[in-house]
């Protein structure tokens, strides 16, 4: 169990955020949901780079996966979104499997390249497999339940999975197996030595961080009434990546922080002028030449800081 | 298929593969020496391609000056990079560095933009170069004879200097240990700066050549890095023959590709690089890594 101020904090923050409809505005709410979604996704790959140190370039695959899956199972056959769901989360967790048996037999840059290419071979599918995924004009037009047809129903209702979802990452993550998969990536031979099958270890963990993907890409799809083959690009892969590094990959929240902080930049930047690119650039140099561990070591380092000013 | 259609097929691949290989080649000696994953590589590329553009067109200059133009202005500024942020970097970790040449592509783009805006451009053929060479039972336009004679040319250069040459050697035992070899009184400081030098006008090159062939839109980078990444990546990272050989593999299967599986060019490259990982996962001619 964690620790119960964190426990407390944790729920707070998920009560507020649960009250923010009775006083934010529809933007407000509309852009909660989108970080909420992006926190997720954030989390998922989080599982294989942070904790198991494999770079991943090919996450958006599995986000697709499950956005596309949900949104074709939904509309294309009408089931209910009580199966569509975790349907599409199941493929995505599936197809994460199938792709890591092949990955984690390959490491660093050798494993980087093939999950992009897994990547871009699900990206082209989306693209050309035009009947079932409406190619490159995307698949629009998702039915959704009448329940969740209002903003702030499915503001509500992301927020109860997002929130499930990060409480199941957050003991899977602190289990034992979690702790194995740090132990994974801070010496790979010795763990192999006391008798832990590293390759399977991170097999395991890329099929988590694609099933939890899988279930962000399937809330996404829902909230925007549409999954588009951008979605599945190799740019929304360095994205989220962004976004954990930003953070911090060395702490359970450090994503949370960074895809937050990354989304609001975006949308506070795009206000003002249309070189997002130039701003996203800088923040990246600031974060490999200043920065490395992201804003949650910033924060430990001002923190480290404040007390050797208070007591000298 | 005839058997004109197929030499031509086989021509425009080889063609293709020559020029995929200068750029690529570059990205390799990049990788062998520095240890670092140049996402950058695909804007030098792009930037060589518009260099060429507004030497020729604006300035009325002829195509080979602007070459050479090229090349010099990617080498001035990959200096700049090395020497000012990238050498800071090279003992951390290898996705602070990628993360940093994802920075520079993201800076570059925005920059070329406002450099060339976004209109598409297009530059002609060298003059001398945009005629035909008749066969008999084939027609081969020359420009791409031309890239076929110089993609081997700069492979066999390369091979020279770096296999045969006091410089190269100091360059090859700078991949295996840096260490040693500043004890030995090497500046490896330089070898690193001049190597990140080359191979970055390499990539201007490559760009100054493929204008003729390609048109030039913002986002050209975006493909050609990952095309570049496959070719060094099926070769084996690091070895100049494997990026060769990938090249070549690359160029065939994306001509023929076109002619006979129109709507699958764009996945067939990816397709190619996950056969080649998963049946020899360090690339057709690399050895795995003991690190």
């Amino acid at each position: 169990m964690p620790e119960r101020r964190y426990l407390i904090a944790s729920a707070v923050v998920v009560l507020l955020l649960a009250l923010l409809p009775l006083g934010g505005s529809r933007y407000a709410i509309d852009v909660a949901t989108e970080v909420l979604i992006y926190v997720l996704f954030a989390l998922s790959l989080n599982v294989l780079l942070g904790f198991t140190g494999n770079v991943s370039f090919g996450h958006a695959a599995y986000f697709a996966i499950g956005g596309y899956a949900c949104a074709i199972l939904l509309t294309t056959y009408g089931w209910p979104l009580l199966f569509a769901l975790p349907a599409a989360v199941v493929l995505a967790g599936t197809v994460a499997a199938v792709v890591g048996y092949f990955c984690v037999r390959l490491t660093q840059i050798y494993f980087a390249m093939l999950t992009l290419a897994f990547a871009m071979l699900v990206w082209g599918v989306a693209f050309k497999w035009k009947e079932v995924t409406g190619g490159d004009d995307g698949f629009t037009g998702i039915k959704l339940p009448a329940m969740l047809g209002h903003y702030t129903s499915y503001f509500w209702f992301t927020l109860a999975v997002v929130a499930a979802a990060i409480a199941a990452l957050w003991v899977i993550c602190h289990s034992a197996f979690g702790l194995t998969l740090i132990a994974v990536r801070e010496n790979s031979v010795r763990t192999g030595f006391i008798g832990v099958d590293t390759r399977r270890m991170r097999w395991a963990a890329f099929t988590v961080a694609g099933t939890f993907a899988g279930l962000a890409g399937a809330l996404f799809g829902m909230y925007h009434r549409g999954m588009y083959i951008e979605n599945a690009y190799w740019t929304e892969s360095a994205q989220v990546l962004i976004m954990v590094l930003l953070g911090g990959i060395h702490s359970f929240v450090g994503p949370i922080i960074g895809a937050a902080v990354l989304y609001l930049l975006q949308i506070f930047t795009n206000q003002y002028t249309t070189y997002w690119p130039t701003v996203l650039g800088l923040i990246l140099l600031v974060i490999v030449l200043v920065l490395p561990d992201g804003l949650i070591g910033l924060m430990a380092r001002l923190r480290a800081y404040r007390q050797a000013w208070r007591r000298p | 298929m005839t058997l004109t259609m197929f030499t031509l097929n086989a021509f425009y691949g080889l063609a293709l593969a020559m020029n995929m290989f200068i750029i690529a080649s570059g990205l390799n000696l990049i990788f062998g020496v520095l240890r670092v994953i140049n996402f950058a590589h695909g804007m030098f590329y792009m930037f060589g391609a518009y260099i060429v553009f507004t030497v020729t067109k604006s300035w009325g200059a002829p195509f080979f000056v602007g070459v050479l133009a090229a090349a010099a202005s990617l080498a001035v500024i990959a200096l700049v990079i090395e020497r000012l942020m990238l050498k800071h970097l090279y003992g951390k970790e290898h996705l602070m560095q990628l993360l940093f040449t994802f920075a520079l592509v993201l800076l570059m783009s925005d920059a070329a933009k406002m450099i060339w805006g976004t209109d598409q451009y297009s530059v002609g053929y060298p003059q001398g170069l945009g005629g035909a060479v008749n066969l008999g039972f084939v027609v081969l336009p020359q420009y791409q004879l031309f890239l076929c004679v110089v993609g081997p040319l700069i492979a066999l250069a390369m091979w020279l200097v770096v296999d045969r040459t006091r410089w190269g050697r100091i360059v090859r035992a700078a991949t295996q240990d840096r260490e040693m070899l500043a004890a030995l009184g090497v500046n490896v400081p330089m070898v690193y700066a001049a190597v990140f030098t080359i191979g970055s006008a390499l990539a201007g090159v490559g760009g100054a050549l493929a204008a003729p062939r390609v048109a030039l839109v913002p986002g050209m980078d975006a493909t050609i890095i990952n095309e570049c990444f496959i070719i060094v990546i099926i070769g084996g990272l690091g070895n100049l023959w494997g990026s060769f050989l990938g090249a070549l593999a690359f160029g065939f299967v994306v001509q023929f590709g076109t002619v006979w599986a129109p709507n699958w060019q764009d996945v067939l490259p990816y397709l190619l690089m996950l056969v080649v990982l998963i049946i020899r996962p360090w690339g057709l001619l690399g050895r795995p890594e003991s690190t």
